[in-house]
């Protein structure tokens, strides 16, 4: 009964894992095709169902007819993505900070309240606000640009940097800033040389975090740019046409999720040292 | 004292301003324009009084999306949940299978949902993806995978699962190595099998996790709309169109923005109910039974 119970478990373990990497090996042996591997039917193995060939992956970066533009995009995602994190970080820091070492009293709001309204952003659905984003950002003249979709970007991923960072800071003893505030420093010194320096774990699963769900989002990207400005995954997506060959698009896709997955990789070593006690409530 | 406020206001003020300028305004602006009749042709905040709510009560698309939304939802998180949770319990013992499964699993939610759909749309693809020609494989024949109603809503269930199990497995699997290793010697002793000790000791110590877990999950499945539009467009038909999807063709590709903004309001209030409702009775059922 045993050998048969773990065996059972194993295959269990496995189906799922092939579940989880079956669509990025059809994509990466799709973006190797040329139309004879794609139009026949199903292919799958290289040099034994299909001819490989380069042309997908020198289109993605060559500048000839056919090709691809994927670097601007690219760049594009890069800044915006980095510039409204980076933002995020800070201002959501200060206030991960405020609200976990003051106390704030505003009539009956006191400090769970504000906590709450920092966090409960993510509860609005996207299209809600896509309306409203649009006839701002088109009366201040920000539509198609890269620091309205910054702007717009910050309201996404404040919330996910005070969620972080307020838990991270609650289980940072108090006594640390008291004595350095008994030792002459500001409370802004406190934070600045006592606090920080010893955050660095909890910063970075926050940038973690707010990287992963700026270089992610489609919708807002989508809404509120035409052409000027184009991030990566608008740029993929429209590619979704029926003219556009599987090539190109699986290698396009892969261009754009290889980042993350060496991101997994780096999440994953903070898990085990367990310093992500921010998702785990 | 007049120092300390000042650094109270040095840390809270800017994050709060940010926020209430870039989300609560827009908010306020769009329940305006919910009463105005903002259109194409007549852009401005005219006055039009319910006119909107009205025309949204008998709009069948509407409260169709919604009921659609529901049945995609729930049964997304429900499957991610059981499969989570299994996957969480093999490898919850052994310390090597649980970091390599970790990375892996980790890799489906850290990619982009869009560009991923991208790719299930080539592997669903009727006569050229490899999803029909595994299912002729095992002797199912050709399924219409995008092109049916039923198998559309279950394309779309099945890239939901694929994407965001792994966020079911992480907490889950987060939440059982941080069990206190008391009770399970104790059930040991009494003799209780895997299934007993399951039912009596894993399971009500992981209610409060596993509550968290599916609080936040409705709330991100309830966006689900990219995905949609990907790989369906809403179709065949309507067949599965979310309400997020009904709103943003409504607002931003016929242009009636009033209509679309009485959609939003609408939505985003039964959302709240609707997810405070669930979140509750989740707390009664799950929490306060287990003690």
């Amino acid at each position: 009964m045993r050998p048969f119970l773990k065996l059972l478990k194993i295959v269990a373990i496995l189906v799922w894992s092939v579940f989880v990497v079956a669509p990025f090996l059809w994509a990466l042996t799709t973006s190797f095709k040329t139309a004879n591997g794609v139009t026949n039917g199903a292919t799958y193995l290289p040099w034994i169902d299909y001819e490989p060939s380069l042309a997908a992956w020198k289109g993605l970066f060559g500048s000839d007819a056919g090709s691809i533009d994927i670097v601007g995009p690219f760049a594009n995602s890069l800044i915006v993505t980095l510039s409204a994190s980076f933002i995020s970080l800070t201002l959501g820091t200060l206030v991960a900070y405020g609200l976990s070492r003051f106390r704030y009293k505003l009539g009956p709001i006191s400090n769970a309240d504000l906590t709450f309204f920092f966090i409960s952003q993510r509860i609005m659905p996207p299209v809600v606000l896509a309306i409203p984003f649009f006839l701002m950002l088109g009366f201040l003249g920000l539509l198609d640009t890269i620091l309205g979709l910054v702007l717009v970007y910050i309201a996404l991923l404040l919330p996910i940097a005070v969620w972080v960072m307020v838990d991270f800071f609650n289980n940072i003893p108090k006594e640390l800033d008291e004595t350095a505030i008994i030792d002459g420093c500001t409370p802004f010194e406190a934070f600045w040389r006592v606090i920080l320096p010893n955050s660095l774990p909890g910063l970075v699963v926050a940038g973690i975090f707010c990287i992963v769900f700026g270089w992610n989002d489609f919708f807002f990207a989508f809404t509120l740019t035409f052409t000027q400005t184009q991030l990566l995954p608008v740029a993929i997506v429209s590619l979704n046409s029926s003219v556009t060959p599987w090539w190109s698009l699986s290698a396009s896709a892969l261009i754009s999720v290889v980042p993350l997955i060496v991101v997994a990789f780096l999440v994953e070593r903070y898990l085990e040292k367990g310093n992500i006690s921010g998702a785990k409530k | 004292m007049q120092g300390l406020t000042r650094y109270k206001l040095i840390f809270l003020l800017p994050g709060l301003l940010v926020l209430l300028a870039i989300i609560l305004f827009p908010l306020f602006f769009t329940i305006r324009v919910s009463f105005s009749g903002w259109d194409a042709i007549n852009p401005g905040l005219g006055w039009i009084g319910g006119t909107n709510y009205g025309r949204l009560l008998a709009d069948s698309r509407f409260w169709q999306s919604l009921s659609r939304l529901t049945t995609i939802v729930l049964t997304s998180v429900a499957l991610e949940y059981l499969l989570g949770f299994g996957l969480a319990l093999l490898v919850w013992h052994q310390v090597r299978l649980r970091r390599i499964t970790r990375v892996l699993f980790l890799i489906p939610m850290m990619t982009t949902p869009v560009v991923m759909a991208v790719i299930w749309r080539t592997i669903f693809h009727e006569s050229l993806g490899p999803a029909n020609d595994l299912a002729g494989l095992l002797g199912f024949g050709n399924i219409p995978w995008l092109t049916k109603p039923m198998w559309a809503t279950i394309v779309v269930i099945v890239v939901d699962v694929w994407q965001w199990t792994p966020f079911m497995f992480l907490l889950l699997l987060a939440g059982l190595l941080s069990l206190p290793k008391e009770p399970f010697l104790a059930a040991e002793i009494d003799g209780a099998g895997p299934i007993r000790t399951f039912f009596n000791v894993t399971f009500p110590a992981m209610a409060p996790i596993t509550v968290g877990a599916l609080i936040i999950r409705l709330i991100e499945a309830s966006k689900i709309m990219e995905t949609i539009y990907v790989i369906t467009s809403g179709g065949p038909g309507t067949s599965t169109e979310t309400t997020g999807y009904y709103i943003f063709i409504r607002g931003l590709r016929d242009f009636q923005i009033g209509y679309a903004a009485s959609l939003s309001v609408t939505y985003l209030v039964i959302m709240i109910v609707l997810l405070t409702i669930i979140a509750k009775s989740l707390v009664k059922v799950l929490v306060k039974s287990g003690n």
